[in-house]
């Protein structure tokens, strides 16, 4: 019964991660940057929906939805003012050392704000949860309404991409930016938008993060946020589906990991798994192959 | 041209070294800031490592504290053990020798998966091992006793060792009592060394052909240069030279731990400001950067708390200004060609 | 005598076969020129030679030496040397730095020595300047030996590459369209520097080009690819005269 316990909670961290790489694996994929200030939208969604929450006394619903508001606003502006200056840039590294500064930025407006001591964040999630096989096997509220969220976001993701005029220019500007403003895609505009739909992702994302960990710091998000770049990675960059695969392998393999064999150890496994993923398949399991031309 | 470019960078730290050395003499250094000068040092060493690896390889490494770290717990491990049986010069000179070599050794051993890949996905990798390597360390244990060393990833108590024996890796808890070996002389030297070898090496055909790579990778190997041979050699020079600045490091203070606050990916960031501020491929600009930036905060107790968010500032306005191509366009047409970024002192 | 052999190339890109069949010989000395509308297969072809992409069939001879599996460093030291349709310097370094790192396989000492500036270093850093400058007159570049390669003009760079490929003694020049963005002058300059090239080196040059006032005017052999496939090869007179290479490619 434990193994079960605590392969559910491996499949609810792993959500979450897979939430947090969908919005990498978009950015990566339309704008091809690495944001990694990704993560730290995440907090700064958390620390919103905190103060909505306990110190405005506002309603939890309420909460995420100013920190989904405001997320979309921080990241088309961040996408605005830092990365689209740099686009087409003379050295790759240019935009990524900036997204590097954002993530340091955020973080430290959020330390001069709230400070660095660990806020507890109450739960979004009220409902108690199901218990099975006489309350030998609990599942937790919040551990079910993750992995439920997951999957809607996964399909909506998928429809609107598949479905609709704006995301099909996504896929137009992935596929080649050049092509697609000669087919009349406005390029900056669907950057935007994916910046936009990313960082709201991200929101969602910290709500359940904080729910399921309830420890907030200007620092959550960072970890979890590499962790999630490592999902996406291992998925295959770029895939949609990939990323939620790479993020439930990833949960699952880290809380294992912390049960079975060292809490110590355990983020150096996910790294390794990283490392290892890269040396046999840099691709990631539904990657495709990019090779430059020459 | 080149070489009174390299002949200044030593005479500026040397001059720095001499005024320092005279105000320490005349009174004129507090005791917080001549506290100071030794870590100022390494910072610039591990800046001038990175910028070697940034701006002369052209690949990011955000994980270069981790060859710090290697560099710093090897060395403070055989100063610890040799502590007792070898006199101080030639323990410290080995101490480095071992520190050095490490630091190198683990600079192949990650540069095998690491240089296979480009970028973003070698800034990555780069990290993730900085966080392996720290992460493995603080899970360490060895003692040694008269049956010789013992090791363990539980405790110091699973070692199980002879009453005698002595922990010298005591999991998070690190390594304690390392020889106070470290001082402002020796640190200068060694940043002297490590200009001399980098400064050196970019004037070579092996800095030119890691250069032709970081230019044009595809243009290199047609014009026969060996991409795999010539990265892992920048790259290892590179870690080895971090792992210098972890020896002088881990000789400067009683209590070493692979914390993250000195080893972790905050830290290496940290340094690619320096190196960012300095100019991506000035290794003169990261030594002064360094210097001027590791003092400041120190100094300005006020700034200190906004240090880091002062710094991320830093990083996004020097990227935009240098980088971004409409502001080089912007620069070409009102100052002529003269300011566009100079690139590789070379 | 044949220095360039290549025999029935092919090579697939899913399921389409970018070059098929392709034949080529070139006698040492020659100035070939491989043409064909745009997407034909010339630059796959270039790829192929220099060891980009790996053939799914036949074999590649250069001087009677297989080089067909041959990477592209082993390839470059072989003896084929090329230039990019778009232009690829190494940007941030000096112009005799570029031709260096064209001579550095040629001029070696080992890495301790450059570190510490010892041994063979100096006598071999001498002999390398001594040859790039020599190299570097030829193409008229002298004169702006420490100017950064990107701060060249377009036709010089151009020329710049070129010098570089030189730099490593190739028996064998591949020039990618190299008149590509030229205007009439700077073509005409460029017709002067590869007859130079071939007086002064005796080189075999073969080069992909649009220009057909360029082609006609200097190459003495012709092959034109269409979809891939050989269309057409021989003598440059025969060949531009040939009906069938009028409607697929001049029209």
């Amino acid at each position: 019964m434990s193994f079960l316990t605590y392969l559910i909670s491996g499949l609810s961290l792993g959500s979450i991660y897979a939430i947090i790489a969908l919005g990498y694996t978009m950015v990566y994929g339309i704008a091809k940057m690495l944001n990694f200030a990704h993560g730290d939208f995440i907090m700064v969604g958390c620390y919103i929906i905190f103060s909505v929450t306990a110190s405005l006394g506002g309603n939890p619903l309420l909460g995420i939805l100013v920190a989904v508001v405001l997320c979309t606003i921080l990241g088309i502006t961040t996408e605005f003012v830092a990365y689209r200056p740099l686009r087409g840039a003379a050295s790759p590294l240019a935009v990524l050392i900036t997204a590097i500064g954002v993530s340091y930025f955020l973080e430290n407006v959020a330390l001069l704000i709230f400070g660095a001591d660990i806020k507890s964040f109450t739960s979004v999630i009220s409902w108690e949860g199901l218990s099975f096989a006489d309350g030998q096997l609990r599942i937790q509220g919040v551990t079910i309404v993750t992995i439920l969220i997951s999957v809607l976001v996964l399909v909506v993701l998928q429809l609107f991409i598949k479905k609709t005029k704006q995301g099909q220019a996504m896929l137009a500007v992935a596929e080649d930016k050049g092509a697609a403003t000669l087919m009349g895609i406005d390029v900056n505009k669907t950057i935007m938008l994916t910046f936009a739909i990313g960082s709201a992702l991200a929101a969602i994302a910290g709500a359940l993060l904080c729910s399921a960990y309830p420890s907030l710091s200007p620092y959550t998000g960072a970890m979890p946020g590499i962790k999630a770049f490592v999902a996406a990675v291992l998925g295959g960059i770029g895939s949609i589906p990939g990323a939620m695969i790479g993020g439930l392998v990833l949960g699952i393999v880290e809380i294992l990991s912390k049960t079975y064999i060292s809490s110590q150890l355990s983020d150096a496994i996910v790294f390794g798994i990283l490392v290892i993923v890269l040396l046999v398949k840099p691709t990631g399991i539904l990657g495709k192959k990019i090779q430059e031309k020459v | 041209m080149k070489k009174r470019d390299n002949l200044i960078t030593y005479g500026i730290v040397i001059l720095a070294f001499i005024i320092f050395q005279v105000l320490a003499a005349t009174g004129h250094l507090s005791s917080h800031m001549r506290g100071l000068l030794v870590p100022m040092t390494y910072y610039a060493v591990i800046a001038v490592a990175l910028n070697l690896c940034v701006g002369i390889l052209g690949e990011l490494s955000i994980g270069h504290c981790g060859f710090m770290c290697v560099g710093a717990f090897t060395s403070a491990f055989f100063s610890k053990v040799t502590q007792n049986v070898l006199p101080t010069a030639p323990r410290f000179i080995l101490a480095f020798v071992v520190g050095i070599a490490f630091a190198a050794l683990f600079g192949f051993l990650i540069g095998i998966p690491v240089l296979r890949l480009k970028g973003d996905y070698l800034a990555i990798v780069t990290l993730a091992f900085g966080e392996i390597i720290k992460t493995v360390i603080n899970a360490f244990y060895i003692g040694i006793d008269k049956h010789g060393l013992h090791f363990s990833l539980k405790n110091a108590m699973e070692l199980g060792m002879e009453p005698d024996g002595e922990v010298i890796v005591n999991g998070a808890m690190g390594i304690t009592g390392t020889p106070h070996d470290a001082n402002f002389t020796i640190s200068i030297v060694v940043l002297l060394l490590a200009l001399f070898v980098v400064q050196n090496l970019i004037n070579s055909r092996d800095g030119r052909a890691i250069m032709a790579i970081r230019d044009n990778a595809i243009a290199a190997e047609a014009t026969g240069i060996n991409i795999t041979k010539y990265k892992m050699l920048a790259f290892v020079i590179s870690a080895a030279i971090a792992g210098a600045a972890g020896v002088l490091y881990s000789h400067n203070i009683t209590s070493l731990t692979a914390s993250s606050q000195y080893f972790g990916f905050n830290a290496s960031i940290m340094i690619l400001v320096y190196v960012v501020l300095g100019g991506i491929g000035n290794i003169r600009g990261s030594v002064i950067a360094a210097c001027i930036l590791y003092v400041l905060p120190e100094l300005l107790r006020g700034l200190n708390t906004y240090r880091m968010l002062i710094y991320s500032i830093i990083l996004i306005v020097m990227m935009i200004v240098n980088w971004s191509p409409k502001v080089i366009d912007w620069r070409k047409k009102t100052f002529g060609h003269f300011t566009v970024r100079k690139g590789a002192k070379a | 005598m044949t220095l360039l052999d290549v025999n029935k190339l092919s090579i697939s890109f899913g399921g389409l076969r970018a070059v098929d069949d392709f034949n080529l010989q070139i006698e040492k000395g020659e100035l070939y020129g491989l043409i064909g509308p745009n997407g034909a297969g010339k630059t796959t072809v270039f790829n192929l030679l220099t060891g980009v992409y790996k053939p799914n069939e036949g074999i590649i001879k250069l001087d009677g030496e297989d080089i067909t599996r041959k990477n592209t460093v082993q390839i470059n030291q072989a003896g084929i040397a090329r230039t990019f349709q778009n232009i690829r310097l190494f940007k941030q370094m000096s112009v005799i730095d570029n031709v260096k790192v064209g001579l550095s396989e040629r001029f070696k000492y080992s890495a301790i020595e450059g570190i510490l500036h010892v041994g063979k270093y100096r006598k071999v850093e001498k002999e390398m300047n001594e040859e790039a400058m020599k190299l570097l007159k030829v193409f008229d570049l002298d004169g702006e030996k420490d100017t950064l390669a990107s701060n060249l003009p377009y036709g010089k760079q151009r020329k710049l590459e070129i010098a570089r490929a030189m730099a490593t003694d190739p028996k064998l020049l591949l020039l990618d369209e190299p008149a590509a963005g030229m205007n009439p002058n700077e073509t005409k300059e460029l017709m002067d520097t590869i007859s130079l090239v071939r007086k002064e080196f005796g080189m075999t040059i073969l080069l992909i080009e649009h220009d057909m006032k360029l082609v006609s005017g200097i190459c003495e052999k012709l092959t034109v690819l269409n979809f891939g496939r050989v269309l057409c090869q021989g003598e440059t007179k025969e060949v531009l005269a040939n009906p069938e290479v009028i409607k697929a490619y001049l029209g």
